[in-house]
């Protein structure tokens, strides 16, 4: 079974929210409309809303991750669920426990939801197939796979600014091949029907048929990938990618991929600019441009926590 | 020793690729007669063979046993059963064992597992360095005394290529043949699927046709200089089957196998993250899938092994990187080989040549063959019988197959080892 037939249950509600690949343009309205309602409950002097009082949220994370975890953990406090934070090393689970053990433990604390951040591709899924059916599981990114709250939260960014998707033309920019950001936007943005995305890299961050897997046009000179779009969406470059001879500095990179006031010239005028964080300054982007008047990096954040709060309602919603 | 008549089947001969009415009869562990039953023969036992092929046992060029080392997953025992039962008369061990198969001690012990069992024959193949770790060659003279017929590098391979050839020309030094599983560990570090459109979308890291390819470039070059007897096994890529081709073409001793399940899935199979197509060499694309089915009806591809690696449960049961590779495929290695007729691939006496003369040429072996005088490692199969592959039609320990549940056809009704019967169903 498809992560993407494993979300909705029967009746086609919200089960767990695993992956943006295979929902429907609907599905993703919904997701955004009801964040909507959201956003002015983290404006109001009390930001509480009791629609999950009572219900335990794990936050499993096995990566490190401070953003999208406390997005997490204010999304669901805001709900009035408890919440539990759990910092699994992975080194300590292959000593050990296995992730299946650790699951069970926790469902055997009477847990609803889990938040599940892991480095390996296909591990929300793995763990949806395993819980119990009470139980919710949301990704919170998997390896390379995907980051499907994080890509909801791009596309509620850009509505706010441009509502009209079929009229746009989008460049995501880095490190394609190693980003589950990058893997769910693509998939939101084709949802929504945005007609043209680019990807720009350099060939070594470029996964292979980009065309045939995903639908997106592959650019390796940032001029031309940037010309005329909309919307750009800057990934963060992992300082780890010199030892693996994807780039040979952070510093050619940036002259080749880096985006700067000037070279934005080419963008259409009004281009919006985003980046999942946290931005390397000086590498993805300059300051000139993170600061930007066009750039809506901060409104991402911000709007991580309705768009979360939302999908742990619908996701709730789903489980028996 | 017992006296056997097969009767009434369709005696299928892998060496003419031909079709006959006829009767085998067994003395002594031989083939004595085929056709007409000999004068004065006295059968201790007739086998009905009506609505069934009689052909030679299979020759399985790559299996993994598990033992010693690794007993939870597999013994010697649970496989060798298992093997019979899917009319392999006779399996090549791959050396990954622990100990790794480097000394004579560990091959004597695989023969006496394999003589108490009783049932199929079992081959080991020596490691091709010592402790498989690329460094330093392992005895060959040794391993050959005690029974090698091939070195092997099972998964691994040697630190570079000067040791690649070292370690060709000193096995043709004591005429050995050389097993390579052709994997260019640099490019496929990290890797668990092809890098193709699935890994792509699923975010899986991918090992890409050129890890294959380098690595049969290089083996290539050195044959050509070495004159060393290569044998290329679990094959995945068109290209590299091309290569090969090529290669034989140019009057290199080469040759090649590909796993059944090559033959039939592709990386689609990784959909949805399914553990049980997690294998090393990976599932390839449709045009990969498509080139080595043409070299399999060429010949290029001259036999079709199982790549067998039974796991436990626990194994399988984790995020996809993280499970173990390896697919528990003996038991489905004829079915599949059947699909390939049905498939109009190559006809029925050819695929059945791929598991049998074609293996026993790429060793030497003199079994493989319906001739007189040959070992009597039969097989008589049902080519139309339907069974599904569930727990009450499976004897591997390990059940990790993409096939579970599946209704495959052709299923084997006797096997005879040196004339015994092995396995009845």
């Amino acid at each position: 079974m498809s992560a993407a037939d494993m979300q909705l249950d029967s009746q086609g509600r919200m089960r767990h929210f695993l992956t943006v690949e295979g929902l429907s343009r609907d599905w993703l309205i919904k997701i955004m409309d009801t964040a909507e309602s959201f956003s002015s409950v983290t404006q109001q002097r009390v930001k509480k809303v009791p629609l999950l009082r009572g219900k335990t949220v794990v936050n499993l994370f096995f990566e490190t991750s401070t953003r999208t975890r406390t997005t997490f953990e204010l999304a669901a406090k805001r709900l009035s669920a408890d919440v539990l934070n759990l910092n699994v090393q992975v080194s300590a689970t292959a000593k050990g426990e296995s992730l299946l053990d650790t699951i069970r433990n926790l469902e055997a604390m009477f847990v609803d939801m889990f938040v599940v951040r892991h480095p390996d591709s296909g591990a929300a899924h793995f763990i949806a197939r395993h819980v119990a059916p009470h139980v919710s599981v949301i990704n919170a990114g998997d390896g390379r796979h995907a980051h499907p709250t994080q890509a909801l939260l791009d596309v509620f960014t850009i509505r706010r600014h441009k509502p009209d998707f079929t009229s746009l033309k989008v460049a995501i920019v880095g490190d394609i091949l190693h980003s589950r950001v990058a893997r769910s936007q693509i998939h939101a943005l084709k949802i929504l029907g945005v007609p043209e995305i680019r990807v720009v890299a350099p060939k070594t961050l470029l996964p292979v048929a980009v065309v045939e897997s995903l639908g997106v046009m592959p650019f390796c000179d940032l001029q031309a990938g940037i010309e005329g779009v909309d919307v750009i969406i800057a990934l963060r470059l992992q300082k780890e990618r010199m030892q693996g001879a994807f780039i040979p500095s952070e510093r050619e990179y940036y002259q080749c991929f880096g985006l700067t006031a000037a070279r934005l010239k080419r963008a259409s005028p009004d281009c919006l600019i985003m980046h999942p964080g946290p931005i390397n300054r000086g590498v993805e982007m300059a300051s000139e441009v993170a600061d930007g008047v066009h750039s809506v990096i901060l409104e991402q954040v911000s709007y991580g926590i309705a768009v979360r709060m939302a999908i742990m309602v619908l996701a709730m919603g789903g489980a028996e | 020793m017992t006296r056997i008549a097969i009767i009434g089947g369709q005696l299928l001969d892998p060496a003419s690729e031909t079709l006959s009415e006829g009767g085998v009869f067994i003395a002594d562990g031989q083939i004595i007669a085929i056709g007409a039953e000999p004068l004065g023969f006295q059968a201790d036992e007739v086998l009905q063979a009506h609505g069934s092929i009689v052909c030679p046992g299979f020759i399985d060029l790559s299996v993994y046993l598990r033992e010693p080392g690794y007993e939870h997953k597999a013994t010697i025992a649970s496989e060798t059963l298992a093997a019979v039962k899917a009319g392999v008369t006779t399996l090549c061990c791959q050396p990954e064992t622990n100990p790794v198969i480097d000394t004579p001690a560990v091959v004597e012990l695989i023969r006496e597992r394999a003589l108490s069992a009783g049932r199929a024959k079992v081959i080991a193949f020596g490691a091709i360095s010592r402790g498989l770790e690329g460094r330093v060659l392992s005895e060959m003279y040794a391993l050959r005394r005690a029974g090698c017929l091939a070195v092997s590098s099972g998964r691994k391979s040697l630190a570079n290529a000067l040791i690649w050839r070292r370690a060709l020309e000193y096995a043709t030094t004591h005429e050995l043949s050389v097993v390579v599983r052709p994997q260019d560990l640099d490019l496929s570090a990290g890797g668990c699927v092809h890098e193709g459109k699935v890994a792509t979308r699923l975010g899986l890291p991918g090992i890409p046709v050129s890890a294959e390819t380098v690595m049969v470039a290089q083996i290539l070059a050195l044959v050509e200089e070495t004159g060393a007897r290569v044998h290329f096994s679990c094959l995945s890529t068109a290209r590299a089957a091309a290569m090969i081709a090529e290669a034989r073409r140019q009057g290199l001793p080469v040759s090649g196998d590909a796993a059944a399940h090559q033959l039939h899935l592709t990386e689609d199979a990784v959909e949805g993250f399914d553990p049980m197509a997690h294998v090393i060499p990976p599932l390839r694309s449709e045009a990969d899938r498509q080139g080595l089915r043409q070299a399999l009806a060429e010949g290029t591809i001259a036999a079709v092994c199982s790549d067998h690696q039974p796991h436990e449960a626990d194994a399988k049961c984790n995020v996809f990187a993280a499970t173990e590779s390896g697919i528990s495929a003996l038991e489905t290695l004829l079915p599949l080989t059947l699909r390939l007729v049905e498939e109009k691939i190559l006809p029925l006496p050819r695929a059945i040549a791929r598991l049998t003369l074609g293996p026993a040429q790429v060793l030497g072996l003199p079994s493989g063959r319906l001739t007189l005088g040959a070992p009597a490692d039969l097989c008589v199969f049902d080519p139309e019988a339907q069974w599904t592959v569930d727990e009450t039609n499976w004897l591997s320990r390990g059940r990790n197959t993409p096939f579970w549940g599946q209704r495959l056809k052709g299923r084997v009704r006797y096997t005879l080892v040196d004339g015994r019967v092995v396995w009845r169903a």
